[in-house]
């Protein structure tokens, strides 16, 4: 471990600037290694960089089509951020996501066209959330019965959501399936009643997705559920200190696996609002492509696992989302939001190492004394 | 057997100090060719950072060893083992998915061909190394088939097969049925026959003084004597030796006997339980503690107090038997019932078990009654409360932070043990279980937490006081209940405490007919 003369040594004390220094410096220190990349490639990374910037957030509607890039990673970011808030690395937000798709899509099409709007959007919400949180809680039960990892139980779950839609509508004529006119030829889904589309508000020069302002509510509603009740606490100690938790007589497991449906709900609600809000339809092609569970791990970690900082990650992250699509061109490198995206992340983790750790030169000679505990 | 030759191992003035402790200080013992040779000493001795010297894990601050006469310096492990010392961890560093033979091939310098296992010669090593020490092991068994006394037997015949003049045990029958320690000490008498050399660490008299040939005392970091002896009374006198009289001098105020009529607010009884390992930890373990008393659990660790005192947490079941509170029966392994009943209890761990090292100073605070008003206002906790709170019992209990919104890792060891104590305290307790309470204070810190005790029992709480300290027993408890081997060998008042009695029955020796 040490034959490299460094060491990592964990510090004592966090200074107040750190916990902000290191997503910002993360976030930068990300630019600087995708200019390297876009100047090894013969872009000019300071100009793609501001285009981006005016796609984003500046141009006229852009920021309207931010905002509906954001949703969707403000749900699986907040679904990330709670889970891992406890030490409980739910990396099944992708599948949680696409069963909360299934459940409200499905409550929908039932309710049909004659349903009270109201209704529909309401009955979408309290059935994604189900979706997503059975989906969740199957990992949670199993790591608090059978201590399973449950990075990988949630990860492989994952893939077997996105094979229950795929079935849903490829291979099956299920109640999602559209088997009239055109459904018939090229298999898709049932469009949604339009009773049930979500609506979009108007302020001016910028249209807000309901799914948005919900999803800001929550965020808010989390924040307070964290710090003021009585829950939160629990979620605190059991999340720094297990052994403390039960010691303080707290049921840990009891925590773990309520905050896991809790997680996988949240990323169902944002399955809902993606069909609910702006497909209107289940595509199990579309989900796949978009990864949106994937990339709320990397907003809840820029984020801290701060909920409220959440929604502006969430707004950042979908600006750079938003701008590659409108810029995607013969010259602008397609891959490049992806990249971005990756190297955000990369930096971040990075980051938290620095902030955890100093790195010092090691003192002692080579021995085998750092393994053994003082006498 | 008195040896002309050199000693196998010999240790010189040794000195070895980490901040703030001194390990070891001037010892010198030497370990003849073909003995057992024991090192008797208490927790905190020194005996394993000797050990630990001896087999090149840590240097000598000062001070050197010899092996066969020649003066020896060991960097790393390796050159312990080149010297010819083996070490048999108390805790076996085997892999249990691999076989017996890889285990023991493992890191070995005895690979015929570099980069190729040849198993069979591996194989036909061991067994003849386990036949002539009469140590039965099946070199293709899979460690985690193995019992624990095999397990051992694997460590031993590890050390053994790395050609080891010298086998260092530390604390051999730890982890072994009685059956099996037995067996262990012929094994130990016939390797010191065939001329290699044993050095046994062990705290257990009845043990060192059957088995060893010669004895160490270790008191304190130091070598006291190597002594002959095998007269258990005076090992016991040896190991303990202190100035009994200074204790109860400065004690004498404190603990008078109680009157018979105070009311008994914790009641063990016949109480059973397993280990992590599922040997027996607690095996029929009865004791009361009344109000306003404190009743010391003296004994060296690992005879089942930590189980004892986790089962009274809830946060270990019992086998068997029944905890009353104030005449309420205990829930068995409920965490909450405890609390409920007025059970407070600082444990020995107290970061990794009584803290959240994270939260605030306020928050670990909080960490006992955020369940109920006026902390909490369900669904919903009070921040001010909790940091008004936390505000008075710092001053109280004079916590020395920047503020109650300090994350408690931040906190000296004597700050940590005042935030602990002011949470169990403050709860109007019944009853408070406090394990090692001063272990790694400073002297100023040890006073106070000495002094806030006492206070504690004058104010009618019942106070159960584990400690391997046998002065701090001593000096608190009003009387000494004796542990070992999961058993309370005896309860004794304070003012009748014979220091050499308990210094015997600590090492499971009953006294004789007298």
């Amino acid at each position: 471990m040490r034959r490299f003369g460094f060491r990592l040594e964990p510090r004592s004390d966090l200074p107040k600037w750190l916990p902000w220094a290191v997503p910002v410096g993360s976030f930068f220190a990300a630019l600087l290694v995708g200019a390297i990349v876009l100047g090894v490639t013969g872009q000019n990374p300071l100009s793609v960089y501001a285009r981006i910037v005016d796609r984003a957030f500046i141009s006229e509607g852009a920021f309207s089509g931010t905002l509906v890039s954001a949703t969707p990673l403000l749900f699986t970011g907040l679904c990330a951020a709670v889970a891992f808030r406890i030490g409980f690395f739910n990396i099944g937000g992708e599948g949680q996501f696409v069963m909360g798709a299934i459940f409200g899509s499905g409550i929908a099409l039932k309710l049909g066209a004659d349903a009270p709007g109201v209704l529909s959007v309401a009955a979408m919400i309290v059935f994604g959330a189900i979706g997503g949180g059975l989906w969740a809680l199957i990992p949670g039960i199993l790591k608090a019965r059978f201590r399973t990892n449950e990075i990988i139980t949630s990860l492989m779950l994952n893939y077997v959501a996105a094979v229950i839609a795929t079935y849903l509508i490829f291979d099956s004529n299920s109640f999602w399936r559209e088997l009239s006119g055109s459904g018939a030829v090229f298999p898709k889904g049932k469009v949604l009643p339009t009773v049930a589309w979500w609506p979009k508000l108007d302020f001016g020069s910028i249209i807000v997705p309901f799914g948005f302002l919900l999803g800001m509510v929550i965020a808010g509603w989390l924040y307070a559920l964290q710090r003021k009740t009585r829950f939160g606490f629990e979620m605190r100690v059991v999340g720094g200190a297990p052994t403390t938790a039960r010691y303080a007589g707290m049921k840990p497991t009891r925590v773990v696996v309520a905050v896991a449906a809790l997680s996988g709900a949240l990323a169902g609600i944002g399955g809902a609002t993606d069909v609910g809000n702006f497909r209107h339809i289940l595509d199990p092609k579309g989900l796949q492509q978009s990864g949106f569970g994937y990339a709320g791990i990397v907003v809840a970690a820029l984020a801290r696992l701060n909920p409220v900082a959440v929604v502006f990650v969430a707004i950042l992250l979908g600006g750079i989302t938003n701008a590659g699509y409108a810029l995607r061109g013969p010259d602008f490198p397609a891959g490049l939001v992806g990249v971005l995206q990756g190297l955000i992340l990369f930096c971040t983790l990075g980051g938290e190492v620095l902030a955890r750790y100093r790195i010092t030169r090691s003192a002692r000679p080579s021995g085998v004394e750092t393994t053994l505990e003082p006498a | 057997m008195e040896a002309a030759t050199a000693p196998a191992v010999a240790a010189f003035h040794v000195t070895k100090k980490f901040p703030g402790v001194i390990a070891n200080e001037d010892v010198t013992f030497d370990v003849r060719v073909g003995e057992v040779h024991a090192l008797l000493g208490e927790n905190g001795a020194g005996k394993t950072t000797l050990s630990n010297i001896l087999t090149g894990l840590y240097r000598p601050d000062s001070g050197w060893i010899e092996v066969l006469g020649q003066k020896a310096e060991f960097h790393s492990p390796r050159d312990a083992i080149a010297a010819g010392i083996g070490m048999v961890h108390q805790h076996f560093r085997l892999i249990p998915t691999f076989s017996v033979a890889e285990n023991i091939a493992l890191g070995s310098a005895h690979n015929p061909v570099a980069g190729r296992f040849d198993m069979s010669a591996i194989e036909e090593r061991i067994v003849a190394l386990s036949e002539s020490f009469d140590l039965p092991v099946d070199p293709r068994a899979k460690i985690w088939q193995l019992s624990v006394g095999e397990q051992q037997r694997v460590e031993i015949i590890k050390v053994l097969y790395r050609d080891a003049r010298v086998l260092i045990m530390d604390e051999p029958t730890a982890v072994l049925t009685p059956v099996e320690s037995e067996v262990l000490a012929t094994t130990l008498q016939s390797m010191a026959r065939n001329g290699r050399s044993v050095v046994f660490i062990s705290h257990k008299l009845g043990e060192v003084a059957s088995i060893a040939d010669r004895v160490t005392v270790l008191r304190h970091g130091r070598s006291i004597e190597t002594v002959t002896e095998n007269d258990v009374t005076a090992l016991a006198s040896l190991m303990v030796g202190r100035d009994v009289e200074s204790v109860k001098r400065s004690t004498e105020s404190t603990t008078q006997s109680l009157a018979a009529s105070t009311p008994v607010v914790l009641e063990i009884d016949d109480l059973r339980a397993v280990g992590d390992r599922g040997l027996t930890a607690l095996d029929g373990v009865s004791l009361n503690v009344r109000a306003g008393e404190i009743v010391g659990v003296a004994g060296v660790a690992g005879n089942g107090q930590r189980e004892l005192v986790e089962i009274l947490a809830g946060l270990r079941r019992s086998v068997s038997g029944s905890i009353r509170v104030d005449g309420e029966s205990l829930e068995n392994g409920s965490t909450r019932h405890p609390i409920r009943l007025g059970v407070s209890y600082v444990p020995q761990d107290r970061m990794g078990t009584g803290l959240a090292p994270d939260l605030t100073i306020a928050e670990n605070m909080a960490l006992k009654k955020y369940r109920r008003p006026p902390v909490a206002r369900p669904p919903f906790i009070r921040q001010s409360v909790i940091d008004a709170e936390a505000r008075e019992l710092m001053e109280r209990f004079d916590v020395r932070a920047p503020s109650e919104t300090t994350p408690t890792r931040r906190l000296s060891g004597g700050n940590v043990q005042k935030v602990l104590l002011a949470r169990e305290m403050s709860g109007d307790p019944k009853v408070l279980v406090i394990a090692s309470p001063t272990q790694g204070l400073d002297v100023g810190a040890v006073a106070t937490v000495h002094q806030l005790l006492l206070d504690a029992a004058e104010s009618g709480v019942g106070i159960l006081l584990v400690s391997e300290d046998l002065d701090e027993v001593l000096a608190l408890s009003h009387r000494i209940a004796v542990m070992y081997e999961g058993r309370v060998l005896d309860v004794v008042e304070r003012s009748d405490a014979d220091v050499q009695r308990i210094g015997l029955l600590m090492g499971g020796e009953m006294e004789e007919s007298a």
